[in-house]
């Protein structure tokens, strides 16, 4: 099957809104070529249970093709009509399984040494998309927060050093309250401006208490769920002929009743915790991992204007095949070396925050758990400076905005 | 379903989450000279493309008794956690030890599949292998062990592989139609002789992590007395011996080091190839694990060396090549997520490095011209005399 057999009945398959606004832009999803359009499926399927920024995004790149002339549409993607498929892929069923087709079309690319070509062109559709659908300015400047090393007594190296050069390093904040503090900051945006799933709270540990309209995920209110998944890939890799791209495949297909969650009134915010576990490398098993990759995709998914993520001490470092048993006793932690993954997991929020629009007005704040070493980015604060004030978290939130 | 390449996250290559332009080959030849820099900052070596005839040539000795150790850097670690300033700390160790007594090629890349095994494979045989990165599997075209043995008439004895146990199983030899079976080199998995020796035993497990590309699967070691046998018989050490100083390491590349030097030291082969593994447990996103895989690295590459010299088999007759099989993702480019990975085909992660050192090297010396990865067998083959028929690569002129 090509894109140009499409019918409105080749969606049958879909979730109701997805298959709605799949047999509304059926004329444009006709006229791209497979290389592309798989992609844009894999958006596209799981529209039900995507964050609304997201659909947002879908509903503007589609209404984008729709516009595009048959001549525009060839000029935009050359680049991708170039990717010579084989047989097997345009055979595969696409259209019900883009993810799985998605797989096997990146094996195809890697092997026929075709990956830089897709690459170009991915990257300079996405330019061009940039430029005819310029991403909407948040509602009010994004505010990122890292909070790094609890448990750790001390830095086993200096902290920040990634962040430094973009703004400002406190060296004597007051860390009395200061996880309440930065709470209270992100539940005053929240209240400010009530947007779903536009303020969050991650926590790399247990969650604390918070208030109502901040989306909160958590590596301990996980622990059941991770504790499932664990079991499930000990009996799955048991099993004659499992290998690591099977068990990936599996993995990728689970949904949040296979991992034990029982419904809620949330199925999207489920859908994304499942695939934080599911799709996520080491979000498993190392709550440093999860709490950077959770912060991630929660910036690249539901293009947050808040998101506070704190990590916790993970595991010490064993085997991997103990890592990967589901285990009831307390494991034993390892505060300095997960200081170190999260002062790395910190530069990571900040760049991935800058990745969204407003980026030159977005502010972003590091703080070291409990001690006096905090870094501050805001285009108010001077960039690459050192300041010994003595100074309270808020009043540092109150300097960037 | 069967595929063979580094598990991709999708979205990595399809949708990029904002995403900026480049040109791949000047990100390569920038990289290539922010290498070069660091090193003429930092270890005070020469720029090779303009002082060919600067540092100093070590005698290479008759060609009949060269010895070759190839280390692959294993797991790929990036310039910003090994040669830039703020990454030095690191590898103390190649930057004052090894470096200065090296020819250093700061543009080496591989365009080539970006898995362990199958990029491995590619440096073995010099051409880009595409066998499935996660089965046990042969490469396809011929290895530099079968050329090296076929063509100057070398024992099994004389070719080993000393490597961690996913799939590496099969590198030694290819199932190319020119060589038959046993032509190649002989394949020891540290892992494996441990399994074997403990019976499972809890007290080995740091030594026994496995699947650092594949994270959530760790398929059990198999060791049998196979293995058992290898160890007794080849390596002349006893399961109790084995244990007891198994037990005093850190690492499963720790482990492999061991157990080279063993080698080295009963069977002293002249074509001898360590894969490195400890750095890719980066796949786990824990950076402070990734950053004791590089250190640790750096220190087992110098403790080599000086094996090397020290062993008079070794001393003064021996060419030791340093590289990483490929880089890691760079930290601005959106599909990826910065060094936990390898799946973007960025040119950071395409880009390495390599050094050369030892008999018949320039030392001190640096080369910013690109070569490829797929050029270190025919380079071995002009140093060693054999022919690399079937490889795509082109022998590195500068080490000739």
């Amino acid at each position: 099957m090509v894109p140009a057999d499409l019918k409105s009945e080749s969606f049958h398959g879909y979730a109701p809104e997805a298959q709605k606004l799949a047999v509304e832009y059926l004329g444009a999803l006709r006229r791209l070529p497979l290389a592309f359009l798989s992609g844009l499926l894999r958006e596209i399927i799981d529209y039900d249970f995507r964050f609304p920024a997201e659909r947002k995004t879908i509903e503007r790149e589609l209404s984008n093709l729709n516009s595009l002339s048959a001549a525009q549409t060839k000029d935009w993607f050359e680049g991708f009509a170039e990717v010579q498929l084989s047989s097997k892929l345009e055979q595969f069923d696409w259209v019900n399984a883009p993810a799985q087709f998605l797989e096997q079309l990146s094996a195809h690319l890697w092997t026929t040494h075709q990956l830089d070509r897709f690459r170009a062109a991915a990257l300079a559709y996405a330019e061009r998309l940039r430029e005819a659908v310029p991403p909407e300015a948040p509602v009010v400047p994004r505010l990122g927060i890292a909070v790094i090393g609890a448990g750790a007594d001390a830095a086993p190296e200096p902290l920040f050093r990634k962040l430094r050069s973009h703004g400002a390093y406190f060296t004597n904040v007051q860390p009395e309250n200061g996880m309440s503090d930065l709470l209270e900051a992100i539940a005053a945006r929240a209240n400010a401006h009530p947007l779903p799933y536009g303020h969050w709270y991650i926590d790399g540990g247990q969650e604390l208490p918070h208030p109502s309209g901040i989306t909160c995920v958590s590596y301990q209110g996980l622990e059941p769920a991770r504790t499932a998944l664990l079991r499930r890939i000990q009996q799955e890799t048991k099993k004659a002929g499992m290998g690591p791209e099977a068990l990936r495949t599996i993995m990728a297909q689970m949904q949040p009743v296979d991992l034990g969650m029982s419904a809620s009134e949330d199925p999207v915010l489920d859908r994304f915790k499942t695939k934080v576990l599911t799709e996520g490398s080491g979000t498993q098993i190392f709550s440093t991992s999860f709490a950077q990759w959770t912060a991630r995709e929660a910036w690249r998914r539901a293009q947050p204007v808040t998101v506070l993520v704190r990590f916790a001490p993970r595991q010490r470092q064993k085997p991997m095949n103990e890592l990967l048993l589901p285990n009831s006793q307390s494991p034993e932690l390892d505060p300095v070396g997960s200081l170190m993954d999260a002062d790395m997991g910190a530069y990571y929020n900040w760049l991935n925050q800058q990745r969204l629009s407003g980026s030159t007005q977005s502010m972003f704040i590091a703080w070291f758990e409990n001690h006096n070493e905090a870094v501050a980015i805001s285009p108010l604060l001077p960039r690459g400076t050192e300041s010994s004030a003595a100074a309270k978290l808020p009043q540092l939130l109150s300097w960037m905005s | 379903m069967t595929f063979r390449t580094p598990l991709d996250d999708a979205c990595a290559l399809h949708r990029p989450f904002g995403g900026r332009i480049s040109n791949p080959r000047e990100i390569a030849r920038q990289l290539a000279l922010s290498r070069r820099e660091f090193l003429r900052s930092a270890a005070g070596v020469a720029v090779g493309s303009t002082l060919l005839h600067g540092g100093t040539l070590l005698a290479a000795g008759p060609q009949s008794k060269r010895k070759v150790v190839v280390i692959t850097f294993g797991g790929g670690a990036r310039d910003q956690e090994t040669f830039a300033p703020e990454g030095q700390a690191n590898i103390p160790n190649l930057m004052r030890e090894l470096i200065p007594q090296s020819a250093f090629f700061t543009q080496v890349i591989n365009r080539g599949i970006l898995g362990h095994y199958v990029a491995t494979a590619s440096l073995a045989t010099g051409t880009y292998e595409t066998v499935n990165n996660f089965a046990s599997l042969p490469p396809e075209s011929p290895t530099v062990f079968e050329y090296f043995r076929k063509q100057l008439k070398r024992p099994a004895s004389d070719a080993w592989v000393v490597a961690p146990s996913n799939g590496f199983n099969r590198i030694g030899e290819s199932n190319h139609r020119s060589f038959g079976v046993g032509t190649g080199a002989r394949v020891i998995l540290p892992k494996y002789l441990l399994s074997a020796a403990t019976s499972g035993s809890t007290d080995y497990g740091h030594l026994l992590r496995d699947s650092y590309e594949t994270p959530l699967y760790a398929p059990e070691l198999g060791g049998s007395k196979f293995e058992l046998d290898q160890m007794e018989g080849i390596l002349k050490l006893s399961v109790d011996d084995f244990k007891a100083n198994a037990r005093n390491l850190a690492s499963p590349d720790e482990l492999s080091v061991y157990v080279v030097r063993r080698l080295m030291q009963q069977l002293a082969p002249s074509l001898l190839w360590v894969t490195m593994h400890d750095i890719d447990i980066a796949h786990a996103g824990a950076y402070s694990l990734y950053i004791e895989g590089i250190r640790r690295s750096d220190r087992l590459c110098a403790e080599l060396w000086k094996v090397i010299q020290s062993e008079p088999e070794y001393r003064g007759k021996t060419t030791m090549f340093i590289l990483p099989d490929f880089g890691r993702d760079a930290d601005d480019d959106s599909g990826g997520n910065g060094f936990q990975h390898h799946r973007t085909g960025d040119a950071l992660s395409r880009t390495t490095w390599m050094m050369a050192l030892g008999a018949g090297i320039r030392e001190g010396v640096v080369f910013d011209q690109p070569v490829e990865t797929i050029d270190l067998v025919p380079t071995l083959g002009a140093l060693m005399g054999f022919s690399a028929t079937f490889s795509r690569g082109k022998p590195i002129s500068a080490l000739l």
